[in-house]
């Protein structure tokens, strides 16, 4: 009964969102007021639905209805209530739910704060909204329909796939999802701006927060991923350029490109066209990289053609969405020229070529991920690059980028001179040289050199552009957020390029056969095995190594790497022993047994592992700083449109921001 | 105070705007470039979708396994000749093949049931790569052959990674089977295959 209710809300999700796509943009068109009044409602309604729908799939999951094909096929009696939960996410069907769910939160969220815009602004964006809800909630019930029946019911279900039994799962996905259709937001204001044929100052005013939001939560999705692969798979990586990583990846380097060049639309009223363009390839490619994902297209060509429907499906919708918008925008994009000019010396060209770097980075990391399905269409075979294709390509454009950032933070808008920047930098710049010789002469690596001395390089100009701005310490604190922000998010690149470097770079690792009571030296450290016993855990068995690490006769840390077999699955899985060190992790990973008890055991030295997520978290607090300055909670401008939604969710952004002087 | 900074603004827009739109309106050539750049990857992806793997059929079936001998993977060597042992079966696999990793769980689940000898051609890989990926995912093969340079692969006929030949206890290839293995792959068409070579007399 209860999932029959889920599928109901889901069919009624439809009808709302079928409502919000057409009359609101109907009324805008029209300039009926009634009809652009329906949007707040509607977005209200779909919102309701979809949580009603997700919370019956959630109930099937607790309740152990193995009468609903997703729950048997993902969960069973043993697994513990949380991951029963998570499990709601945990493959196609329910993570196409949450996607849905998530999509409708941020349309609400838009709607809550539409009195802020424009009417005819807020109803386009609402509609655009509304109509990729359409396309997700057809999706959902016409091939991938979450609450469909198993008759006669199983008895036991099978198990949630043992990878995605981790505190990882539970987080990281809805942290992700809210990145990914966060960037639903700029791209609807992108194509109401299109729609209406004008992008200005307030049309940036009013993107920039909802990107920055988005972005936030994409960094904070990303590096979640990536810390869990570091300690979920055993493999000691922590980035592993696979199709799915990039698919994630690449819409963040897209948003970030994205933040930069609002700021100059905003500032200049330039780069509007390309402004609005990128808006648009941000959600377009989160778009494919959630069903690249999620269909398999690019894990298998062949995979794909398995299911037809759903293939099919999803390249139409992606034609309407992603072909309609850039359609649009070929149509309309010549009336947004913008108006100022700069030379080529000025903090427009800067971020010009930030953007330029970031959209080469994203179009070669989209080209290595659907190189095999390039080749084969091509008839050459599937052929697959790797981490060799994206580090040769990404590696230099990243090192430029880096540099761009001090010149970018400390160039004046539309005109400047190298010797005024010059006595600015200088101190900087002998700081990140001297840190690089240091670097060099610590580790013997070049590329560390350049890794510390391209950190201190940034860290240091953003700490030079704040004394360019206060006078007094005091001032410190009366910095615009905007600016706390994008300083913050700086250091916080600073960190991870520091930290991507240093582990790249001196990472030692040792593969050795280790048995009872042998111990081994890896990096200054000695790693003693104990030996092997087992155990259990609520749905596995596991063998679990004891290894004790001591310096220079200190005690250290004591590791307990895992292999698991879960109940139910064949696979084998391994769980990492990890010391973490804000200088450096100890990890180590069983192999296999090689008999007399003796394992081959993967023991590594990462040093600065940790600073790759503090830099991603540093960058999401720079972000949601940014995104939280008073000068987006302005009061709105005449003619919005007043609704009760906003009394109900506290209308906190009703309160008239405070205007600096 | 702040209403009237915002209509400032706008008013300074409107009119760089409205001056923008009246010096070129009108659709530029350089505006449909992202439209062509997607039609063209809504091309490939189509014709991703239309492409049956199942359709290359092998000159090779039916006729006798090339004989070689690869350096192993996690050490020893792998010759051909063991594969007549039973009928068995020869999985191409790398690391670098995101596709190997959805017929992973099957190689796996088949490797566990003995049904039959899992041996692996590691196609194309770097050697440290393959150990931890096959430390990572789990190790069906009884060994796996390490053709870096992919040699075994072209006197196989290797057309994509991941590839499945079915060996016969004579030594010749008695079905190729392209792309990952899925269930019905298994259930249907390679289990009974395997099962009427068992019977097979030597």
């Amino acid at each position: 009964m209860i999932p029959e209710l889920g599928h109901f809300a889901l069919i009624l999700a439809l009808l709302t969102a079928l409502v919000l796509a057409v009359a609101p943009f109907a009324g805008a068109v029209r300039s009926d007021p009634r009809w652009m009044a329906m949007a707040p409602s509607a977005a209200a309604g779909l919102f309701v639905f979809h949580l009603l729908a997700f919370a019956c799939l959630a109930w099937a999951f607790a309740a152990n209805d193995f009468s609903v094909l997703y729950v048997a096929m993902n969960s069973n009696v043993l697994l513990p209530l949380h991951y029963r939960i998570a499990a709601v996410w945990g493959a196609h069907e329910g993570s196409l739910l949450l996607w849905s769910l998530i999509l409708s939160g941020w349309t609400l969220a838009v709607a809550a704060r539409s009195r802020s815009l424009p009417r005819e602004v807020s109803a386009r964006v609402l509609a655009v909204l509304g109509f990729i809800a359409v396309g997700f909630l057809c999706f959902m019930l016409f091939t991938s329909n979450p609450f469909a029946r198993l008759l006669p019911a199983a008895i036991e279900g099978r198990d949630l796939n043992p990878l995605l039994q981790d505190i990882g799962l539970i987080v990281h996905p809805p942290v992700l999802y809210m990145g990914y259709v966060g960037l639903a937001v700029p791209f609807a204001f992108a194509v109401a701006a299109l729609a209406e044929g004008r992008v200005d100052a307030a049309w940036t005013r009013w993107t920039r927060p909802w990107t920055t939001i988005a972005w936030t939560f994409l960094t904070l999705g990303i590096a979640g991923g990536s810390w869990w692969a570091y300690y979920e798979l055993g493999w000691g990586g922590w980035w592993f350029w696979d199709p799915v990583e990039n698919a994630s990846f690449i819409p963040w380097l897209a948003a970030t490109a994205l933040i930069h060049s609002l700021a100059v639309a905003e500032k200049r009223d330039t780069f509007k066209a390309w402004t609005v363009l990128l808006a648009i390839f941000g959600f377009s490619l989160s778009l494919l990289g959630t069903f690249i994902v999620r269909s398999g297209v690019l894990v298998s060509v062949h995979a794909f053609a398995n299911d037809p429907e759903r293939g099919v499906f999803i390249l139409a919708f992606l034609g309407l969405v992603v072909g309609g918008a850039l359609a649009l925008y070929a149509w309309r994009a010549g009336r947004l020229a913008g108006g100022g000019r700069f030379a080529v010396f000025s903090r427009e060209t800067m971020l010009l070529a930030n953007n330029v770097l970031l959209t080469v980075a994203a179009a070669a990391v989209l080209l290595g991920t659907l190189y095999p399905l390039l080749m084969d269409s091509l008839g050459l075979g599937q052929i697959s690059v790797g981490r060799p294709y994206f580090d040769r390509i990404f590696v230099p454009l990243m090192v430029p980028l880096a540099g761009l950032v001090a010149l970018g933070m400390l160039a004046r808008w539309k005109r400047d001179r190298a010797a005024r920047l010059a006595p600015l930098l200088g101190v900087v710049l002998a700081a990140a040289a001297a840190g690089g010789i240091a670097a060099a002469l610590l580790a013997h690596s070049a590329a560390a050199a350049l890794g510390a001395g391209l950190a201190l390089w940034i860290a240091g100009s953003t700490v030079r552009s704040i004394v360019e701005r206060v006078r007094r310490p005091r001032d410190l604190l009366r910095l615009p957020r905007g600016v706390m922000g994008m300083s913050l998010a700086h250091v916080g690149f600073a960190v991870t390029l520091t930290g991507v470097c240093f582990v790249s770079v001196l990472e030692v690792e040792q593969v050795v056969r280790l048995a009872p009571g042998d111990s081994v030296e890896v990096a200054g450290h000695d790693f003693r095995f104990e030996g092997v016993h087992d155990a259990a855990g609520p749905n596995y068995r596991a063998r679990r190594a004891e290894i004790v690490v001591t310096r220079k006769g200190r005690p250290v840390a004591r590791l307990a790497p895992e292999k698991r077999t879960y109940a139910g699955q064949a696979q084998q899985m391994t769980e990492a022993g990890i010391d973490p060190g804000f200088t450096r992790d100890l990890y180590a990973a069983l192999g296999e047994p090689l008999g007399g008890g003796a394992w081959s055991v993967r023991l590594h030295y990462k040093p600065f592992v940790r600073w790759i997520w503090l830099g991603a978290i540093l960058m999401a607090i720079g972000g949601a700083l940014a995104a939280s300055d008073h000068r987006y909670r302005r009061r709105a401008a005449t003619g919005g449109i007043r609704d009760p939604l906003r009394a109900l969710l506290g209308g906190e952004g009703a309160a008239p921001g405070a205007e600096r002087p | 105070m702040s209403g009237m900074s915002v209509d400032g603004i706008r008013a300074g827009e409107t009119r760089n705007g409205r001056g923008g739109a009246s010096r070129r309106s009108g659709v530029k050539v350089s505006f449909l470039v992202p439209l062509a750049l997607f039609a063209a990857l809504a091309g490939l992806l189509y014709s991703g979708l239309q492409r049956n793997p199942g359709v290359v059929s092998s000159p090779l079936v039916g006729r006798a396994l090339p004989a070689f001998v690869l350096p192993g993977v996690r050490g020893g060597e792998l010759r051909s000749e063991v594969l007549r042992e039973e009928p068995s079966l020869l999985n191409v696999w790398a690391s670098w093949c995101a596709a190997c990793r959805v017929e992973h769980p099957l190689l796996l689940r088949l490797a566990a049931s003995g049904e039959a000898p899992i041996y692996g051609l590691n196609y194309k890989d770097e050697r440290g790569d393959a150990v931890r990926w096959l430390d990572r995912f789990g190790d069906p093969y009884r060994r796996s052959g390490h053709d870096r340079a992919g040699e075994v692969g072209l006197d196989l006929g290797v057309y994509g990674v991941p590839e499945t030949f079915v060996i016969d206890r004579d030594g010749g290839i008695a079905y190729k089977h392209i792309g990952p293995i899925a269930t019905k792959d298994w259930e249907e068409t390679i289990r009974p295959l395997l099962r009427r070579l068992r019977k097979e007399p030597r």
